[in-house]
């Protein structure tokens, strides 16, 4: 008993050294390439240097922890000390969205922005009192192992491994998807040349070692990502605020956005801008509602025009940009009535009012009573999706699988607090970078000249005009704020420029990205393999296959999810925000209530759980491919979305509905049904107390 | 097996926390939030109220909840003698 207390000691302190040692390294890396640009190495081999040497670094450390072990495949041999099992849960957490998108969207919302802050965080807060150290009690390897044992037979387990697979899948292709787009913006290869390097940076690390392998790896990931993501946050701090702590000063900088904004609300070249966009708008739905007429007018005056510049013999470039005009053009009135809605709602964007950065809910509509009510449907959609993103994370299966990973109950519950500790160090960050960019934007960039922009605007413009495009709309020379075009990821992706740093930190942030995005990968692939290979070939198809065949066939399969995942991704599928905000309320409305009544209510049953499950999911689904636009278009569903809407609630929020839902079917379904047995009664007794002496049940799968 | 008393006023204790500790929670997240509007007048070191709970004070309180729940409930585990032997 004490060699093993001491040898968790000595373990543990190996970690520390090994990881303190790896940081040390990785800084120095820095530090040299620092000096190699400024001794002119260009910038595109930072680029090669950094995707190259992180990715091999991961697949290093993949080959060292290569096992064939089924404990240590599944559950990297339930020896993971509860600090670096938060580390690593950290890296599987936050996401290429975590990571590039959260600060872009939380400039772009404001306030109502701060749901994904709280939402993706306080969930973790379910999983510390209501989960995870039970989890560790029962102590196997997989979510639906826990559904089979609770609610018995295989109907529940299949139920869960459906839902794992569901709310896994669409996540995965999101972040093989962000692997894609951050090599081939930072290194210059094709989308999907950058996606399958991706692909084999994450199949080297899980194929050979499987949870052993991702745990160590991911404490690495999540080294890179932290550090990526403050140097240029501290730098931008000391540039307008003169203290290196943002998190602590930015309340100052916030307030002058605040003033500012009401400046800007005023100001007469601001509205100016906004009322030449506001006329496109309307000019675009008067062309818009005279379909098919004004289609074949628009077409006949641009032919016009070409035919006379070229009679004229105008100069070349006035030929060439009307060719193009007409070649341009839509073919058809029914792409012409895509294209100009689509214009005509661009435009109207860009010709709304100034958003209040710390405002809540907020509202510019002239008139009190609309103002009041667009208010309030924000507000109920704030809390809607903190319910929903915390619901969620506390059932996502992935994350709740690396509580298995830890020696105890108590490590378990201790790995909780590091988990969100490591989390929370970059979204307490995340706001204070949103509004730190916003003030840099608004007071050096928005009133001076178009001839004194920064180097990094005319940059960036080039990479994708879809991140930050200005122009001068009112042609006056000088950058009014609605001439601005602002795109999610650019404000992670640009900071290290707008602070000035030198272009290694630029290549630093990209790997950051990759980290994030490559160990979220790593844990879903692993946690839909095992769905596959564990639950259901292991428990349901063939029970007596060995050890060694076991872990075969889950490294095939993840070979096999892997690839399906990536050629899914290189298509890039328009909708994936869309289905990864879904994965949170799905998985809450089919793990939640069936994973917390079968540790606090007894009386929960096997027929209980499955009809919650299938209502949850049943209810979610519904709501969305009723009112999201493009499974609208999937299903076919006709008829104003208004007659589907529930009290204004977006459709990534379903999971309000569905969780109630599920919860109201597993409860009145269960009492209609028999009490489970004794055997289930003494089961929940022992998930309950970490150690009962006397007991003789033991779930523990070794 | 059989629970003994000891055992049931372990999980009930075990209740009591979870439950304090969820209406804590709830009113960080949920109730915040529905107030923000009025709670966006009060200024926080610069912040307003309801900007600096959601962007910052309900994150801490949440990590607060967590580690106080997983030392209590070491106690508790020591104190009932239900603690694992590291085994």
């Amino acid at each position: 008993m004490s060699a093993q207390v001491s040898s968790n000691r000595a373990f543990f302190n190996k970690l520390k050294k090994y990881y303190s040692w790896y940081t040390g390294g990785f800084l120095v890396f820095l530090v040299v390439l620092a000096i190699l640009e400024q001794m002119g190495l260009p910038r595109v081999w930072i680029g090669y240097v950094f995707l190259f040497a992180t990715i091999a670094l991961y697949a290093g450390i993949g080959i060292m922890s290569r096992t064939a072990d089924v404990a240590e495949y599944y559950v990297a041999g339930r020896r993971v000390p509860a600090l670096f099992n938060g580390m690593a849960t950290g890296a599987d957490w936050m996401s290429a969205a975590s990571f590039i998108g959260m600060a872009g969207g939380l400039y772009l919302q404001g306030f109502d922005g701060l749901a994904f802050i709280m939402g993706w965080t306080g969930g973790y807060c379910l999983v510390a009192l209501l989960l995870a150290p039970y989890l560790r009690k029962f102590g196997q390897f997989t979510i639906p192992d826990f559904l089979g044992a609770r609610y018995g037979g295989h109907v529940a387990r299949f139920i869960g491994i459906f839902a794992a697979i569901l709310c896994s899948f669409t996540y995965v292709v999101a972040q093989i998807y962000g692997v894609g787009i951050i090599t081939s913006r930072f290194t210059g290869v094709e989308f999907q040349v950058g996606v399958f390097l991706g692909l084999a940076g994450i199949l080297v690390c899980s194929f050979l070692g499987g949870m052993r392998a991702v745990t160590w790896t991911q404490v690495a990931q999540y080294i890179i990502l932290i550090i990526a993501y403050m140097i240029p946050v501290v730098w931008l701090a000391v540039k307008h605020t003169g203290v290196p702590l943002p998190q602590f000063v930015y309340g100052k900088v916030l307030e002058k956005v605040s003033q500012r904004e009401k400046q800007l609300d005023t100001d007469a070249k601001e509205l100016e801008v906004r009322k030449i966009f506001a006329d496109r708008a309307a000019d675009l739905r008067k062309r818009v509602a005279a379909l098919p007429k004004s289609w074949e007018e628009g077409k006949a005056a641009a032919e016009k025009r070409l035919e006379e510049l070229r009679a004229a013999n105008a100069p070349l470039a006035e030929i060439k940009a009307a060719e193009k005009a007409v070649a341009d053009y839509p073919k058809s009135a029914e792409d012409a009535r895509k294209a100009w809605t689509a214009q005509a709602n661009a435009a109207a964007a860009r010709a709304a009012p100034v958003l209040h950065h710390a405002v809540p809910y907020y509202s510019a509509n002239p008139d009190p009573v609309k103002a009041e009510e667009e208010r309030n449907t924000k507000r109920r959609n704030f809390l809607a999706l903190v319910f929903c993103l915390m619901l969620g994370t506390a059932a996502l299966p992935h994350i709740l699988m690396r509580y298995y990973t830890t020696p105890s109950v108590h490590e378990a519950r201790k790995s909780v607090f590091w988990s969100l500790f490591f989390i929370f160090l970059l979204y307490f960050t995340a706001p204070a970078l949103a509004v730190l960019v916003k003030y840099d934007i608004y007071t050096l960039i928005v009133g001076s000249k178009f001839a004194d922009l920064p180097g990094w605007v005319a940059g960036w413009q080039k990479v994708d005009a879809a991140l930050l495009s200005i122009a001068d709309i009112n042609m006056d020379g000088i950058v009014q704020r609605a001439e601005i075009s602002i795109g999610q990821d650019i404000v992670v992706l640009a900071t290290p420029e707008i602070a000035g740093l030198p272009y290694v930190i630029s290549g630093l942030v990209a790997a950051g990205g990759l980290a994030a995005a490559l160990s979220t990968a790593d844990g879903l692939l692993l946690t839909i393999a095992n769905a596959l290979s564990h639950d259901l070939y292991y428990k349901m198809i063939n029970p007596n296959a060995s050890t060694q065949k076991r872990v075969t066939i889950s490294k095939i399969l993840l070979l096999f999810v892997a690839l399906a995942a990536a050629s899914v991704a290189a298509q890039k599928p328009a909708d994936i925000l869309f289905l990864v905000s879904a994965a949170f309320s799905f998985a809450a409305a089919s793990f939640f209530p069936a994973l917390v009544a079968g540790v606090f209510w007894k009386r929960a049953n096997k027929w209980g759980a499955i009809a919650g499950m299938v209502v949850g999911l049943g209810v979610c689904f519904y709501y969305m491919a009723t009112t999201q636009p493009w499974l609208r278009g999937v299903f076919g569903v006709t008829g104003p979305v208004s007659d589907y809407i529930w009290f204004g609630i977006q459709p990534i929020s379903a999971g309000v509905f569905g969780v109630p839902a599920g919860i109201a079917a597993l409860v009145i379904v269960s009492l209609l049904t028999p009490a489970p047995d004794k055997q289930v009664q003494e089961f929940v007794e022992h998930c309950r107390y970490p150690n009962l002496r006397g007991d003789t049940i033991d779930t523990l799968a070794r | 097996m059989q629970l003994t008393e000891k055992h049931r006023e372990y999980w009930q204790r075990n209740l009591n926390i979870t439950i304090v500790l969820l209406a804590i929670w709830f009113v960080v997240t949920f109730v915040m939030a529905y107030f923000a509007r009025p709670l966006a007048e009060i200024n926080f070191f610069g912040w307003p109220l309801s900007f600096y709970m959601g962007a910052q004070g309900s994150l801490v309180v949440y990590l607060v909840i967590i580690w106080y729940y997983a030392r209590k409930m070491r106690q508790l585990d020591i104190e009932y003698g239900v603690e694992e032997g590291e085994d």
